[in-house]
């Protein structure tokens, strides 16, 4: 699905109308098991007096899950970084729940996990260890231990190794086996697929599948078309189309 | 968050800190020898002249265990810095201010402790008398937190850019004089013989005060260093 996400900042009817949605949401998702929902809204990224993208709006619903593409340096991952509140936009808002992220903080922080570009893995530790680290940063999810996310990103029998002693992309897998480790609801994915082989590809897009066929959510860049194999809707925003 | 989980996510972050530590010794007796061997190179270059060394003795005590702080301090955020955990951190479902706060903690316990350990011994080659160590140690065990928590700031402002060796120095140092002036001046009264509680009042305050607010300005600091 390609949608055309431009909103008219000031314009009333537009403003009347996602008031709208506003309650229709609401009425929704007091019905619906999970309340939880993700929009931006109209936001600008200037990076070295270069706009890289304004009046950006989109929202992520559970199960939905939004795709970046466009050029190298079109703002792809600043907008990630934005919407997972490490970087601030020029204007315009990033909300979850109705609420202000910048205002949440950590609140908001326990129901998302960020994979960026650096895996966030400690090289003298091993890939267990990074992983008790990491569930201790977030909220805890239940029901899977570290031993078992570390053999469903095929890393099993590695517990021990020094994550120094690992390849590039054993060590993106442990990154990836972060993700699982926490209640998230949120992934926000920076190139998750970076130096994995075919078949740790196709692995990583079952564990989003099921990620959000539970009821997750997840923001990526990617240059890999994704082929998930039952029907994920999939919103994509092109940042050098716009 | 509950206060259990915060309190667990600090232990394990301060295990974490202390587990990578261990695991790079090497670089963890680095600051030690450096405070080590200023402090016994001075009686060398000095001369034999045991009346200077003793006046000169706290001073030289203290600002090797500064410079020794300050070789150290860059090393705090760094690595975090360079493969990403800083960013999982600033992401963390804890106030960043805590996590902090462990990552300070396990920075003096690998760096300032060691000092406060081999000072005695260094106070004995400076012919400190033996009735002013105590009041040595006790300047050591409540300044040297104060400059790993002053430290703290200037280096998640700096850990952001490429070299920011110099510009920590500039930014910490003048921060730290307060520290130097009120401890050594504690130890030259306690050679004395005069009390020298007012001076440990004064190094007490600054370590509580440091101890609120440091870890909140380390936390802005950072914030500001990733985005």
């Amino acid at each position: 699905m390609v949608a055309n996400l431009t909103c008219k900042r000031g314009t009333s009817h537009l403003k009347n109308k996602t008031e709208d949605n506003k309650t229709y949401s609401n009425i929704v998702t007091t019905s619906a098991v999970s309340t939880a929902t993700f929009e931006a809204q109209s936001l600008e990224c200037i990076r070295d007096d270069r706009v890289l993208f304004d009046d950006l709006c989109f929202t992520i619903n559970p199960g939905e899950a939004l795709v970046l593409e466009g050029r190298n340096g079109s703002g792809k991952t600043s907008l990630l970084r934005i919407i997972c509140g490490i970087r601030l936009p020029e204007s315009g808002k990033v909300l979850w729940e109705g609420t202000d992220i910048f205002h949440l903080g950590p609140e908001f922080h326990e129901h998302t996990a960020y994979l960026g570009h650096k895996d966030g893995s400690k090289q003298d530790l091993t890939p267990l260890e990074n992983l008790r680290v990491a569930q201790g940063l977030g909220k805890a999810r239940d029901g899977i231990t570290l031993e078992e996310a570390l053999e469903q990103v095929g890393l099993f029998g590695f517990e021990d190794v020094p994550t120094r002693n690992l390849s590039a992309g054993q060590q993106r897998r442990l990154a990836i086996a972060r993700l699982l480790v926490t209640d998230a609801k949120l992934w926000i994915l920076d190139e998750p697929f970076t130096s994995l082989d075919r078949k740790g590809i196709e692995q990583m897009e079952r564990l989003f599948e099921e990620h959000l066929k539970r009821g997750g959510m997840a923001a990526m860049t990617t240059h890999h078309r994704i082929g998930f194999k039952e029907e994920v809707k999939l919103v994509r925003i092109n940042l050098s189309d716009r | 968050m509950s206060t259990l989980s915060l309190t667990s996510a600090f232990t394990l972050l301060l295990k974490r800190d202390m587990t990578l530590a261990y695991r790079r010794r090497s670089e963890l007796v680095n600051p030690l020898l450096f405070f080590v061997l200023v402090t016994a190179m001075f009686p060398l270059g000095i001369g034999n002249d045991p009346k200077l060394i003793e006046a000169v003795g706290p001073g030289v005590i203290w600002v090797a265990a500064l410079l020794a702080a300050l070789l150290s301090l860059d090393a705090m955020f760094r690595s975090d810095f360079e493969d990403g955990s800083l960013e999982q951190f600033m992401l963390s479902a804890h106030p960043v201010s805590i996590l902090v706060l462990a990552k300070i903690l396990a920075h003096w316990l690998v760096t300032g402790l060691p000092l406060f350990i081999a000072a005695p011994l260094l106070a004995v080659l400076l012919n400190i008398p033996g009735d002013a160590i105590p009041t040595l140690m006790l300047t050591l065990i409540l300044g040297t937190p104060v400059l790993s928590l002053i430290g703290s700031v200037g280096v998640a402002l700096t850990v952001g850019l490429r070299r920011g060796g110099v510009i920590l120095s500039l930014l910490v140092l003048p921060l730290y004089v307060p520290v130097l002036i009120f401890a050594t001046d504690a130890v030259k009264t306690a050679i004395v013989g005069i009390p020298t509680t007012a001076q440990l009042s004064i190094l007490s305050a600054m370590l509580v005060g440091s101890l609120v607010l440091a870890p909140l300005a380390t936390a802005a600091s950072l914030r500001i260093s990733l985005s």
